[in-house]
């Protein structure tokens, strides 16, 4: 009895005290506004924003609420995110292997890069790029194409843009290939298990993913058209490229020095799970005559990715959380906007800086999730 | 010992209290803000993070602009030197909640007065001292000579959390224009990015775009559109709540006008004591009892004239010599042909 007890005032303390730091907190922070006459509430967020954003994934003008300016704001936070968590993991994967090469000329130039990226400030490198490496592209109208079709600007890069004719059809014939692909799979592991016979399950999903979309445009229930960007004059000597898609330059300086940043940092990670598998290991599997593709896909790979995904997580969680240095170079992500424009022209500071904390912490605690979810997916099961 | 120690630190104290209880009728006039002006020995003052004739500090740290002198005019009403502020540059972003979090206790840095800001947001606007209005640059090359020539497409630089956003939008809806607008935190940042190239105008209040102009890389290559598309009075900005404060830094605004208004000047404050008219002999103290009303001394307005100067020399100092708007525009006297109106300081 009285061990429980003992064990309990701790806990209850400490729970009183979080209480009463928050209880404080709050009636401190309610007072001072009393005081001043601020009122507190979240019904601002119906009303009419009245401010544009430069650019939106989703329909947005000023006519909108602020709620609606929240979910832009947002948006575009989660496309950079997602664009540079991409992107530095390719980087990083590439430099994190160069970094093992035997060769001496690749393995010093990934050291070195590793090494110069990840000890220049991020948001130093986020001026960089957009002060200093996109201000020096040309004006629209001296651009030459990139790619034929596509134009690098000091306004932005303008792109074709694809105009669907019943894109759902298209998203229902990629769920069905997928589909048809976890059966093979299925299909195959019996195969493996039973008799120990081999298919080429990888040339087969890849083959399916390629056929089903490509039937639909065959059969003229898909179609697409290719807007190009043409070149449009605004004033004597002022022009855009319209018709086109156009990314703007912030969007490219900050998932470039996001990515570039952060791969630095999954390079070590990747470095680290290879070499953290014993030598050993590859040894076996070649003696009992497995191929150097399969040592590295079925014996090597499995054991890297458990050391690999844990602090890889970290890095995603980084770059999602850095992605709000956006704010300084004008690219609309969450903090510009929402934390930005909207707290200002509101005033409404408490309301709008809790519900962009508790943003980001639910970002963050998706990507974790996922993250979690993946690595118990593929951690050891003992049997 | 200690015996003696111990009654002749009641003897102090209750000393003390009955001092404090006399000049208590003395300070109940005092604000809040004012005291702890006083205690504190500085005025902290919130400005730009630099616009030059309103708020812009030079290489070594001294702060000069119309704005800058109206914190300095504060100081030196209540404090009797017109050196003793800390200026504290802010962006447009955090301005409102430096001031209503307490950090400063005035925002002097070119603020739009409008309703939602001044009923909404714990905020009290105190006066004008600035008429302004928005207006778009564009480069002189583009051959754009009115605002009516933008065209679909158009990019537009510009600071953000402004008025300067919303008035933006309004217009561009008005005239059907699809735009896009690039919004930095800090000027520096807008004029970097119209001057590469990334916008084809800039727009903000029209002293702004004047201002900003010099620290563009070829300034005469860019024109100033005449149309003015909102009306923005720009002033100091204090917290709500503490009315005493916001009388002082109303009036010390006031003092500057109207000083300028019985052509009361820095050089020659001292003399116009024996002036005939009363109404100047009250502004530079020789008359009534202004100052008591704030709970400062009588002398509160001649200091302001005479380590300030009055509106004019300031906007002259500041504005016009400095080649930013050398004509004074609607900020001229109401008997000049100008808007510049203040209530009689009596």
């Amino acid at each position: 009895m009285s061990h429980r007890i003992k064990r309990i005032i701790p806990q209850l303390l400490t729970l009183l005290f979080v209480l009463a730091v928050i209880g404080f907190f709050t009636i401190n922070a309610q007072l001072n506004m009393d005081e001043r006459g601020i009122d507190f509430g979240y019904g601002f967020l119906n009303q009419e924003s009245s401010f544009d954003v430069q650019f939106s994934l989703i329909e947005y003008d000023g006519s909108h609420s602020y709620a609606k300016a929240y979910l832009v704001g947002l948006l575009n936070t989660i496309l950079v995110s997602v664009l540079g968590i991409i992107f530095c993991t390719i980087i990083g994967v590439i430099i994190g292997i160069a970094r093992l090469s035997p060769n001496y000329l690749i393995r010093n130039t990934a050291a070195w890069y590793v090494e110069f990226f990840r000890n220049v400030p991020l948001l130093l490198q986020i001026f960089f790029w957009y002060y200093a490496a996109l201000r020096a592209l040309p004006l629209p109208e001296n651009t030459e194409p990139l790619f034929g079709v596509t134009y690098l600007t000091v306004k932005g890069y303008y792109i074709p843009r694809l105009i669907w004719e019943n894109f759902d059809i298209l998203v229902y014939s990629i769920l069905a290939a997928v589909i048809s692909i976890v059966f093979i799979r299925n299909y195959a592991r019996k195969l493996q298990e039973e008799k120990g016979e081999q298919i080429p399950v990888l040339l087969i999903s890849i083959g399916l993913l390629l056929i089903f979309p490509a039937i639909t445009f065959v059969t003229g229930m898909v179609q697409l058209e290719v807007a190009l960007p043409v070149l449009k004059q605004l004033s004597k000597t002022s022009f855009i490229y319209a018709e086109g898609l156009s990314v703007p330059p912030e969007l490219l300086a900050l998932v470039l020095a996001l990515s570039l940043y952060t791969a630095t940092f999954v390079a070590e990670c990747v470095r680290a799970g290879v070499q953290g598998v014993s030598k050993g290991q590859k040894e076996a599997a070649a003696s009992i005559g497995l191929t150097p593709n399969q040592i590295l896909k079925l014996v090597i790979m499995p054991q890297a990715l458990r050391i690999i995904i844990p602090p890889t997580t970290n890095q995603y969680l980084n770059l999602t959380k850095n992605s709000s240095l956006a704010a300084a170079i004008a690219y609309p992500d969450l903090v510009l906007v929402f934390a930005g424009t909207a707290l200002m022209q509101t005033g409404r500071a408490i309301e709008i800086v809790s519900i962009t904390m508790l943003t980001y912490l639910t970002l963050s605690l998706a990507i974790s999730l996922l993250m979690n979810w993946y690595n118990k997916k593929i951690a050891i099961k003992e049997k | 010992m200690l015996r003696t120690l111990k009654t002749l630190m009641y003897l102090l104290t209750s000393i003390a209290l009955l001092v404090s209880f006399e000049t208590g009728a003395f300070a109940a006039k005092k604000s809040k803000t004012l005291k702890k002006t006083q205690k504190m020995g500085f005025v902290r003052c919130g400005v730009s993070q630099g616009l030059p004739g309103f708020s812009n500090a030079d290489a070594s740290g001294n702060w000069t602009g119309v704005d800058v002198d109206l914190c300095r005019a504060v100081a030196a009403a209540t404090l009797g030197d017109s050196g003793k502020v800390k200026f504290f540059p802010l962006s447009a972003k955090e301005r409102f909640t430096a001031l209503t979090s307490g950090e400063i206790d005035v925002l002097s840095r070119n603020t739009t007065w409008t309703l939602s800001r001044d009923a909404d947001i714990g905020l009290t606007f105190v006066g004008v001292n600035f008429y302004d209005g928005q207006g778009f640059m564009v480069r002189k090359s583009s051959g754009i000579t009115s605002v009516n020539q933008f065209k679909a497409g158009v990019s537009a630089c510009t600071n953000l959390g402004t008025t300067t956003e919303l008035n933006m939008r309004d217009f561009f809806n008005s005239k059907g224009i699809k735009y896009e607008p690039v919004t930095f935190e800090k000027a520096d940042e807008v004029v970097a990015a119209y001057d590469a190239g990334r916008c084809d105008t800039y727009t903000t209040d029209k002293s702004g775009l004047a201002a900003q102009r010099i620290k563009l890389s070829k300034p005469n290559d860019h024109i100033v559109l005449p149309e003015t598309i909102s009306k923005e009075p720009l002033g100091p900005v204090v917290r709500q709540g503490d009315a005493v404060w916001e009388d002082i830094v109303r009036w010390s605004l006031n003092v500057m006008i109207e000083a300028e208004e019985y052509g009361i000047t820095s050089a020659n404050a001292d003399s116009m004591k024996s002036s005939d008219n009363p109404a100047v002999k009250r502004l530079v103290g020789a008359e009534g009892e202004l100052g008591a009303a704030f709970g400062l001394d009588n002398d509160w307005s001649l200091r302001i004239i005479k380590q300030v100067g009055n509106y004019g020399e300031s906007y002259k100092r500041n504005i016009a010599d400095t080649g930013i708007l050398p004509d004074r525009g609607p900020n001229q006297l109401w008997t000049k042909g100008g808007i510049l109106y203040v209530p009689p300081a009596r």
